[in-house]
């Protein structure tokens, strides 16, 4: 089922249950190990999350706060490759009903080859891919071909894009937008506020596709607010600290906190 | 030969390489500073304004010195030596800096940010903060704090705040990944002052433009010097904004050889060196804003690299440079570490000159090959930067024990203190 038909039903789901939105979280393949990502995520589903971003290791993760730095970096010093990552993605999508995206940074994508890498990627069972760091001009090629194998090219929207940009990016965009809430990396902070809301405003004048909202997100009225105004929460370095702290218990308190 | 005169659709791209790789985030930014640096270069009292700068603030023009004393010692081709050791700060990077400096200001922003591998371009950019009011934040690899502790005093005093980066490997790379990231969160004030000829468009060509200066001033010196064109130019490339602003000088002069210096560490072999181009550990990828090559492995990780100068020191390689090195314009050789330190020795025994380590890349490549040619030929080599900086590792390298003991002596002085 592409990932379009699928959010449109889980969005209809979500409107009939007491969920303010649809949840995506993030696992970082082979931080600390695949075995304990295994165990998040059987926490993860078991809270039902709509979406899990996979994120591919890359040695210059130069999006993403501290946090996912460390994590991308133990990763590839514990040996974790590109190929392991596949492996691990087909027996997730196997196994769980949540959708999975790939995230990652281009050379990952650029290195194996665009075709090689997106039929690798429709085989273990994803749905779309998040490039923070490819441009939507240097993206046609990529897309032409993810179009063709039914795989969703997510594309950010952030606040410092103009009307006339957040057009051009519509345009390149499928499966949902990722709505970036405020200016920096992943993990800090972020005050859900008029601003934001004002931002995801601006962002849904151009586009029908579900808007997901990241960085900072840690708590039940984050959700509440996203609710209100967008459609998928993207909860990333809250849940991993969660998983630092305390484990597959930590991390269940911390979505019990969050979800009710 | 216009290097930056871009096909349409293709802004930024030399051949198959550069571009702009960004987070989304900063493509307004990006817009912003390419339309600025645009109207900096097409209004000519810009460049003026620049020289007047560099003149008056740096020591410009840096002189050509005819090293006649290594020239007969060798017995071959006539060596010069582009003297940028000779700029405030005591290398080339002043040139870019200062540029850049004049850009913030037209853009009205307040604060700078910049990656530093050997601290040469941290401490000119510190310099740059202190002379036109800016705040300033240096990020600078742990390893590389450690081993250029001079620079990091200086920046320090000038009043920026040194950032040690503890990510990754701890060099220059991981400083530029630092520096992106504050970029993403303080865009509104901030500017990256990117000290190398690498990263995203317009970066290349703005860090070239600055240094051209080097280029434009040196093809009539050495011409004024030697009665001629040099035969061959050397320069070190780490990064590769020296040499590109050297190399611009000559680029319509087809007879003069071009050679780019690249740091060969302990010699061949994965994770050995920081040679992209002269050894073939190196592939295409895309990374740090550009494409380029990179020292990287089949999965697109970076690969360790290794050199005895931290400002070669470093993954990728200036993407102007890759494309003349296809058009075979451009040769790049690899200089190992310890052929450094003697082509170092011998420079400070007849020439009484000290070039930094970087700089001493281009000297030894330099010095291989100008016994085998005659001696009516000339030699260009740049110093881009002077080895006063290095005094540590150099004195490592040479085993100094005269320095062992000061430094002993200095460390119970201060050890009694505490």
């Amino acid at each position: 089922m592409p990932l379009n038909q699928y959010l449109a039903e889980r969005k209809a789901k979500v409107a009939d249950s007491n969920r303010p939105a649809m949840i995506m979280t993030h696992v970082v393949c082979g931080y600390p190990s695949f075995e304990a990502n295994w165990k998040a995520l059987e926490v993860m589903d078991s809270f039902g999350v709509d979406l899990v971003e996979l994120q591919f290791p890359f040695s210059e993760p130069s999006a993403d706060g501290p946090l996912f730095v460390k994590a991308n970096q133990e990763a590839i010093r514990s040996g974790v490759h590109v190929e392991d990552c596949f492996e691990f993605m087909a027996k997730v999508t196997a196994k769980f009903s949540f959708k999975v995206v790939m995230m990652g940074y281009y050379n990952t994508v650029f290195k194996a080859g665009h075709r090689d890498f997106l039929q690798r990627l429709k085989s273990a069972g994803a749905h779309g891919f998040i490039l923070p760091d490819l441009p939507v001009e240097e993206a046609g090629e990529l897309h032409d071909i993810a179009k063709e194998l039914e795989l969703a090219p997510i594309i950010l929207m952030t606040p410092t894009n103009s009307d006339t940009r957040l057009a051009e990016l519509a345009k390149s965009a499928d499966g949902f937008i990722y709505t970036v809430a405020r200016k920096g990396v992943t993990g800090s902070d972020t005050d859900m506020n008029t601003e934001v809301s004002d931002f995801i405003e601006r962002c849904r004048t151009f586009t029908d596709l579900p808007l997901a909202v990241g960085f900072g997100v840690s708590k039940a009225e984050d959700i509440e607010f996203i609710g209100q105004h967008a459609d998928i929460a993207v909860i990333g370095t809250a849940a991993l600290k969660a998983w630092e702290d305390r484990g597959a218990e930590g991390l269940t308190e911390f979505f019990t906190q969050l979800l009710h | 030969m216009d290097l930056f005169d871009f096909k349409e659709g293709r802004e930024g791209y030399y051949g198959d390489y550069g571009g702009t790789f960004l987070p989304e985030i900063l493509y307004s930014t990006i817009e912003e500073l390419k339309a600025e640096f645009r109207k900096a270069k097409d209004d000519p009292t810009f460049w003026q304004e620049f020289i007047e700068l560099m003149q008056s603030y740096s020591g410009r023009p840096t002189p050509v010195t005819h090293l006649a004393n290594l020239s007969n010692k060798l017995g071959g081709a006539q060596i010069y030596v582009k003297r940028e050791d000779l700029n405030h700060t005591g290398s080339h990077k002043i040139n870019n800096v200062m540029g850049q400096g004049l850009l913030v200001k037209r853009m009205g922003k307040t604060r700078v940010i910049a990656e530093t591998g050997a601290g040469q371009h941290g401490y000119a950019t510190a310099t740059m903060a202190a002379r036109f009011g800016f705040e300033s934040k240096i990020y600078m690899g742990a390893v590389d704090v450690a081993r250029q502790r001079p620079n990091v005093f200086w920046m320090e005093n000038m009043g920026s705040e040194v950032v040690a980066v503890t990510d990754g490997q701890q060099t220059l790379k991981d400083a530029i990944n630092e520096c992106l990231r504050d970029w993403v969160t303080n865009m509104d004030n901030t500017h990256y002052v990117l000290g190398t000829a690498c990263g995203p468009h317009p970066f290349p060509e703005m860090v070239s433009w600055f240094q051209s200066i080097i280029g434009r001033e040196a093809r009539e010196q050495v011409v004024d010097a030697a009665g001629k064109l040099p035969d061959r130019v050397f320069a070190c490339v780490g990064g590769g904004s020296n040499a590109i602003g050297l190399f611009q000088g000559f680029m319509d002069d087809k007879d003069v050889q071009l050679v780019g210096c690249e740091a060969g560490g302990f010699g061949p072999g994965k994770g050995n060196h920081a040679a992209r181009l002269a050894y073939k550990d190196a592939t295409v990828g895309v990374a740090q804003g550009m494409k380029t090559y990179f020292l990287q492995n089949d999965d697109g990780n970076m690969l360790e690299t290794h050199s005895v100068a931290a400002g070669l020191d470093y993954i990728g390689v200036n993407p102007v440079l890759v494309h003349l090195w296809e058009q075979d314009r451009v040769r790049f050789e690899a200089v190992t570490d310890s052929q450094v330190t003697e082509a170092l020795k011998l420079c400070m025994r007849t020439e009484g000159l000290i070039p930094a380590l970087e700089s001493s890349h281009g000297f030894a490549q330099a010095i291989l090959e100008a016994e085998k040619m005659s001696k009516d030929e000339v030699i260009l080599i740049n110093m881009s930067g002077r080895g006063d900086k290095d005094i540590f590792t150099i004195a490592d390298a040479l085993d100094d024990s005269h320095w062992k003991k000061f430094i002993k002596q200095k460390a119970d002085a201060y050890s009694s203190e505490a």
